[in-house]
């Protein structure tokens, strides 16, 4: 074996692959909030759907979203590869642990939320990103320009009050994941020190809270405005 | 105080095991837990049934001998050592749980003890300074700063209990071996062998089966001797400016 995978293979290294691959993932929520904000802005969609047709159209972006899939996917293999390592690491448990006693109930159940995300994520593809990619998609023009209408596809899921629901309790374990995985991903990265570790650990709270929220807010301020 | 008592009891390393209850009277509030369980052995050796077998040696809470999952807490409810947990932490009346620490890379051998040798071993890896270092150095002469003593002192304090295992929920070692490695790598003496001990006690934490970090920081509110998860952040940059700059291939 070679000294890097070597390296990738020990659980410092499979642990490192999951933080940069988590920490660039949070990066990317922020992009696409950004985006998913100007479903709010009042102009039928307009706004969105020339800034979906860039984001599709602009090979940067192409090569980004590439390199997005291959991260998810990154960070679900490895996550499945540490959890049947850690285990095996126990093949007789406790009878009886006091868990809550010594850490967070997000921190010890990052498994289950990341596959309950990895759910919503499928679902959010299938329902968005593939409709608007190879799916049949109404057609409007502005000036004489034509684009899809991203805009109204999504505004017919977020009409409905079940997807609206599935939507709002998944940026629920969104806010779960990251409230534990984003200062987790730096203190795997070795970045612990007594000036930047609780600024990582505050900025990871209010990160945590304020970019699920506002995810949520959007289809949900749709709902009610349909 | 009278107590139930739920022990785990194993004949040896491939027996099943199982629980079995006992009860038992007149424990004064003043016993350590040790001595409570002293006093069980001694009921049962005069019944002729064999004693609870479990780690102990100086019970003083500096060997790092003891251990014991009580309650499903390592060392029992406070943060010490179980040799320094007295009864006064139990109310009377209570049924008190005790199983041994469970790893894979801590096999039980009877009952309550296991075989933490997988330690030694990460120990013998790397975590020693092999270098002829001389006698003992007057005071102040060996340039480093307080500030850098005091943390390597910190991370030296580790007894090498393997509380920090047992609260793992993924019987994680890196509370352990980045305090092994931390003490060494902060002190002037540690440097020349400073990458290759990084990359070896790592490689023989791995090689054992121990788990891998979620950073859930279970083993720091759980470590008797309040080794901080500062120091495992620290074996992951030692670890991997280690692997990128060593001459190991």
């Amino acid at each position: 074996m070679s000294w890097v995978s070597k390296t990738l293979n020990s659980t410092l290294g499979r642990k490192v692959l999951m933080a940069l691959t988590g920490l660039f993932l949070i990066l990317f929520l922020v992009v696409h909030l950004a985006g998913n904000l100007q479903l709010l802005i009042p102009d039928g969609g307009e706004a969105f759907n020339k800034y979906a047709a860039t984001m599709a159209n602009n090979p940067f972006i192409k090569v980004v979203s590439i390199g997005n899939f291959a991260f998810i996917l990154l960070h679900v293999i490895y996550s499945i590869i540490l959890s049947r390592h850690n285990k095996k690491s126990r093949p007789v448990g406790y009878s009886i642990t006091k868990a809550s006693s010594n850490s967070t109930w997000a921190s010890r159940n990052m498994g289950i939320l990341g596959t309950l995300l990895l759910i919503f994520i499928l679902v959010h593809l299938k329902g968005f990103y593939y409709e608007v990619k190879f799916g049949s998609i109404p057609m409007t023009s502005y000036e004489g320009v034509e684009f899809k209408d991203v805009f109204a596809i999504v505004s017919a899921a977020y009409s409905n009050v079940l997807y609206v629901a599935f939507y709002v309790l998944s940026m629920g374990f969104l806010a779960f994941h990251l409230s534990h995985g984003f200062a987790s991903a730096f203190q795997t990265l070795g970045l612990n020190h007594v000036k930047y570790s609780p600024l990582i650990r505050k900025v990871g709270l209010v990160f945590s809270i304020l970019i699920p929220a506002l995810f949520a807010l959007i289809p949900l301020v749709m709902f009610f405005q349909n | 105080m009278n107590l139930t008592l739920k022990i785990w009891r194993q004949k040896n390393n491939t027996d099943k095991g199982g629980f079995k209850e006992y009860k038992i009277t007149d424990i004064s509030e003043d016993m350590s837990f040790l001595e409570m369980l002293d006093v069980l052995n001694e009921q049962l050796s005069t019944k002729g049934e064999d004693p609870v077998h479990f780690d102990h040696d100086c019970r003083e809470g500096i060997c790092g001998m003891c251990s014991l999952y009580i309650n499903g807490n390592p060392h029992g409810p406070q943060q010490t050592t179980t040799c320094q947990l007295h009864m006064r932490s139990f109310k009377d009346g209570d049924t008190i749980s005790i199983e041994p620490w469970r790893a894979k890379a801590f096999p039980v051998l009877k009952d309550l003890v296991v075989d933490r040798s997988s330690f030694d071993r990460i120990i013998q890896a790397g975590g020693y300074v092999s270098v002829n270092t001389g006698g003992v150095p007057d005071a102040n002469e060996i340039p480093i700063p307080k500030s850098i003593a005091d943390l390597a002192m910190d991370a030296a304090q580790c007894i090498g209990c393997g509380a920090c295992v047992a609260a793992c929920k993924n019987a994680s070692a890196m509370l352990f071996t980045s305090a092994k490695i931390s003490q060494l790598a902060l002190l002037p003496q540690g440097q020349v062998e400073r990458k290759i001990r990084a990359e070896n006690m790592v490689a023989q934490m791995d090689a054992e089966g121990f788990g891998a970090c979620t950073n859930t920081g279970a083993c720091e509110a759980e470590c008797p001797k309040g080794i901080s998860i500062t120091n495992i952040a620290r074996m992951n940059r030692e670890y991997f400016s280690a692997v990128l700059s060593s001459d190991t291939v």
